[in-house]
């Protein structure tokens, strides 16, 4: 009851968010966060139950025909990611309700982060797979209103777009492997899956399944190759930044990922790819994040650094790794929004982002210098911070690890030392570097903006000194969820002295050396990337974009050609082959022609009705073959007449005069009559006109004999009055057992009328 | 194009078009005839009208336009259904009252008679608008 509830009032805040701001004014962002704050005190409050390995379940059918429902599923797994969520979008709502002030628009920019809010918490507590991706999809379209939030600048609206085209597309792959996974189980519920993972794994879907889902969560959680619209999102207002680009949304994949790890996990592909996946991210995303110097973009590369190192732990799946991924998630989350929102109130001070251009600004804001120092500490896994335990559990896991552990230890230790100098350098060069020239001075940013960050740090602070008391319950259950054969290592911050404990020192000890000779270091490296580096992922992406459009463009153009004849050919050609195939495949074709007991005076009519087709087909002249139409339209009334059928034989009479009326008004304005075809035209149109004859009179007759269903017609003449009180059958399905279709039918002539009567207006007014 | 006979036949026509227009749509439930059919005989009648006499002519002489028309055509067939809402079943469902019970005059009436009425209206009135539009040029 009360996770799904939750959910649903945090959607009707996202909704009236908007509407409320003006009357909160400059107090929305803490109004707002009330919410979020209630839903992190309940989960906190569930850590007990959560302890004893209880799984709180709901359940709400939502498409019961479809065996669809809202099911949520909260586990360990669910309630540490959930206070994420719900603690770190309540800072970021405080955080943004101030930032946002000089922008306009403020109201609906809350709104899209309470709706983004939403979607994320729906994700981590779905128990159900097309749940999941509900929510999965709509996390994909707040992040592209937000990140397009200042859609006047092109690049922002480039960069959602870009975003949006590949987690969308990620989105869609999911969706098919969702599908594909819950064929074998027929259930889309995550407590079957999670029952049996064998099923799967020994079913011929599972590499199919596998892949898409791979996909799914590597283009959300930004990975070589998927990574380059991470940064670009960088272009986003700072809150969103911190929310979604660091602490959530790229999690969700990490987060799938362990969520179904006891599903697909274990094997060889599985370990594999997700090995390799995550290494190359690991160290890509460090590498890029070196020569940046816009502020946010070096924290954006290392973010697709650490989400890297998640997925590469979550890949190897030893005991060890489980454990590192979960404590780094946890580090990784508490430090990396702390340096986003930093980044937005150093941004909001001093008017740049550049790291150029900032220097000695320890002075000026001392307290927030402390924070970003001590965030930038956990970053470069310094004790006591709680960066510090994550680090040595991903060195031991390194270590540990089944295969190529030398390769993952190599990257891994030179991922670190870049992190180590990342943290030295952002720390001293704005801190204390050479100070530029401030259009004013920058001063202590105010209260909203500084709570988030220094809470999460003080969070990472406590957690580090005292791991076994406070991280131990948040992470012990979670790592259980992931891998129900392992148990939570008891954390401690010191380990004695081992292998890892000299990595850590020679990491800090290489960090601190490429800082010494970075003015040596740095233009090699930048050398070196624009060399090899040169074509940008982005180029590359928006090239494939481009050679799409042109593509479309071509099919369009083949397809709607806009020439009436060939649009009519194509439907005729394509209609009649297909009853063709068909009907010579159900039955053998009897034609019983028997003439025998047709009167003479119908004969005359049947010659007459001929007759007048050939000369329609020979006539030069529009009005003679008009007329020759007519005498067709009328012979046929003639005959069913003759068979009692007045209905048709009275609509008939109406149609055909009506068509020949408003024909012979469109005949009158146009041109006279001239021979344009060749032969050769002709001929195809003779051919046409054949097959499509034929294949109406062949379809007629074996209407006649063939029966494929019960007919209704039996059904509608006993219900027809007993039912609907009339008699005319006709007219009783018109208005009354299929009056829907007719209300549909009389709804398409009006529109088409009104079509016409616009098109012939419009073109008079312009002429 | 101007036809004595044909303004004569006509002016006369147009009105007897009509009352036979409304009898076929009447008569459509239990005999050969509806909506559809009475409102292509409405439609007939006026575009009879319109060639002997010219459309702009046609339209002084009429109350409503043909846009209107279809509009309120599609307006009554729509509400015809909602009865059946009120009911408690799906839309569109036939409803039935029968008037004088047990007398000499026993008439059943329901929804679909309106729903035929607002498909005469609906097919009459897109009839002229395609037709006044094209002959007008």
């Amino acid at each position: 009851m009360t996770t799904g509830l939750f959910l649903l009032i945090l959607l009707l805040v996202a909704a009236i968010a908007p509407f409320l701001r003006k009357y909160l004014k400059h107090q929305a962002g803490w109004i707002y966060a009330l919410w979020p704050f209630a839903g992190f005190l309940y989960y906190l409050s569930l850590l007990p139950v959560i302890q004893q390995g209880e799984i709180l379940i709901e359940s709400y059918e939502w498409i019961p025909v479809l065996g669809l429902s809202f099911t949520f599923y909260v586990d360990g797994l669910s309630v540490l990611f959930s206070l994420l969520v719900l603690g770190i979008g309540t800072f970021i709502l405080v955080y943004a309700g101030y930032y946002m002030r000089p922008y306009p628009m403020k109201g609906r920019f809350l709104g899209y982060l309470l709706l983004f809010m939403t979607a994320m918490q729906g994700i981590v507590v779905s128990g159900n797979l097309i749940t999941m991706f509900v929510f999965w999809e709509l996390t994909s379209i707040s992040s592209y209103l937000l990140i397009g939030y200042y859609h006047e600048k092109p690049e922002a609206r480039a960069s959602a777009l870009q975003a949006l085209l590949i987690t969308g597309f990620g989105g869609l792959a999911l969706l098919g492997g969702f599908v594909l996974l819950a064929i074998p189980y027929d259930s889309y519920e995550l407590t079957t899956l999670l029952s049996d993972g064998d099923v799967i794994k020994n079913h011929y879907l599972y590499i199919p399944a596998l892949i898409l889902i791979l996909i799914g969560a590597f283009t959300k959680s930004a990975q070589f190759p998927f990574h380059f619209w991470l940064p670009g999102a960088m272009t986003a207002p700072s809150p969103v930044s911190a929310y979604l680009h660091s602490a959530t949304m790229v999690k969700a994949g990490v987060f799938l990922l362990a969520r179904l790890n006891p599903v697909l996990g274990g094997t060889e592909v599985w370990s594999y790819s997700l090995t390799i996946v995550g290494v190359t991210t690991m160290f890509v995303g460090a590498w890029l994040s070196v020569t940046q110097v816009d502020l946010k973009r070096i924290l954006a590369y290392t973010t697709v650094s650490a989400l890297g190192t998640l997925v590469l732990l979550i890949g190897t799946g030893t005991e060890y790794a489980i454990n590192a991924a979960i404590v780094f998630l946890l580090v990784h989350a508490l430090y990396k929004g702390t340096l986003f929102m930093m980044a937005g109130n150093i941004e909001k001070k001093t008017g740049t982002r550049d790291i150029r251009y900032l220097g000695g600004l320890f002075k000026y804001m001392p307290f927030a210098a402390i924070i970003m120092i001590l965030a930038l500490v956990s970053m470069a896994g310094v004790p006591p911070m709680l960066g510090f335990l994550g680090k040595e559990l991903i060195y031991e896991a390194s270590v540990a690890a089944p295969k190529a552990h030398l390769f993952i230890l190599t990257l891994g230790f030179l991922t670190n030392v870049i992190l180590v100098f990342l943290s030295l350098r952002l720390a001293i060069d704005i801190f204390w570097g050479k100070e530029p020239v401030y259009d004013k001075k920058p001063q202590e940013p105010s209260l909203s903006l500084i709570l988030g960050p220094f809470l999460m740090v003080l969070a990472s602070f406590v957690l580090g000194l005292l791991p076994s008391a406070m991280a131990g319950p948040l992470t012990s259950k979670a790592i259980t969820a992931i891998s129900p054969l392992h148990d939570a290592i008891i954390l401690k911050l010191w380990h004695g002295f081992n292998i890892v404990l000299a990595l850590s020192v020679l990491t800090l000890l290489s960090g601190y050396l490429v800082f010494r000779y970075r003015h040596q270091l740095l233009p090699a490296i930048d050398r070196f990337n624009i060399r090899y580096f040169r074509r940008e992922f982005t180029r590359v992406f928006f090239s494939m974009i481009d050679a799409f459009l042109v593509f479309t463009k071509l099919k369009t153009r083949a397809l709607q050609h806009g020439y009436h004849r060939f649009y009519l050919m194509t439907l005729f050609v394509v209609a009649s082959v297909m009853v063709w195939v068909m009907i010579w495949r159900a039955d053998p074709i009897i034609l019983e022609l028997n003439f025998s007991d047709m009167p003479i005076n119908l004969i005359a009519v049947v010659v007459l009705i001929i007759a007048a087709t050939l000369s329609a087909v020979v006539s030069n002249s529009r009005v003679v073959a008009l007329i020759c139409m007519g005498v067709i339209g009328f012979g046929i009334t003639i005959i069913f007449i003759a068979y009692s059928g007045v209905d048709l034989a009275i609509t008939m009479i109406m149609v055909e005069t009506l068509m020949i009326i408003l024909a012979m008004a469109v005949v009158y304005h146009l041109p006279k009559y001239q021979n344009f075809s060749s032969t050769g035209a002709r001929m195809r149109d003779a051919l046409v006109a054949t097959l499509v004859g034929t294949f109406f009179m062949v379809l007629v007759l074996q209407a006649g004999t063939s029966t494929l269903d019960a007919p209704i017609s039996a059904y509608y003449k006993e219900a027809s009055y007993s039912l609907a009180f009339g008699r005319n059958i006709v007219n009783v399905i018109l208005v009354d057992f299929r009056a829907l279709d007719t209300l549909g039918e009389i709804t398409v002539i009006s529109i088409a009328a009104l079509g016409i009567y616009a098109m012939i207006k419009l073109t008079k007014k312009t002429n | 194009m101007e036809s004595i006979i044909l303004q004569i036949a006509a002016r006369h026509l147009r009105p007897l078009l009509i009352v036979l227009s409304l009898v076929v749509l009447y008569r459509g439930h239990n005999e050969p005839g509806g909506g559809f059919i009475g409102g292509l005989m409405f439609g007939a009648a006026y575009i009879l009208y319109a060639m002997a006499f010219g459309v702009a002519k046609t339209q002084e002489s009429t109350f409503f336009n043909p846009i209107n028309l279809t509009a309120l055509g599609l307006l009554i067939a729509v509400v015809s259904g909602l009865p059946a809402l009120l009911l408690g079943d799906s839309f569109m469902t036939g409803a039935w009252y029968t008037f004088f019970k047990q007398t000499a005059f026993e008439l059943k009436l329901g929804t679909p008679l309106i729903f035929d009425v607002g498909v005469y209206f609906a097919v009459a009135g897109m009839l002229m608008l395609v037709m006044f539009s094209i002959m007008e040029e």
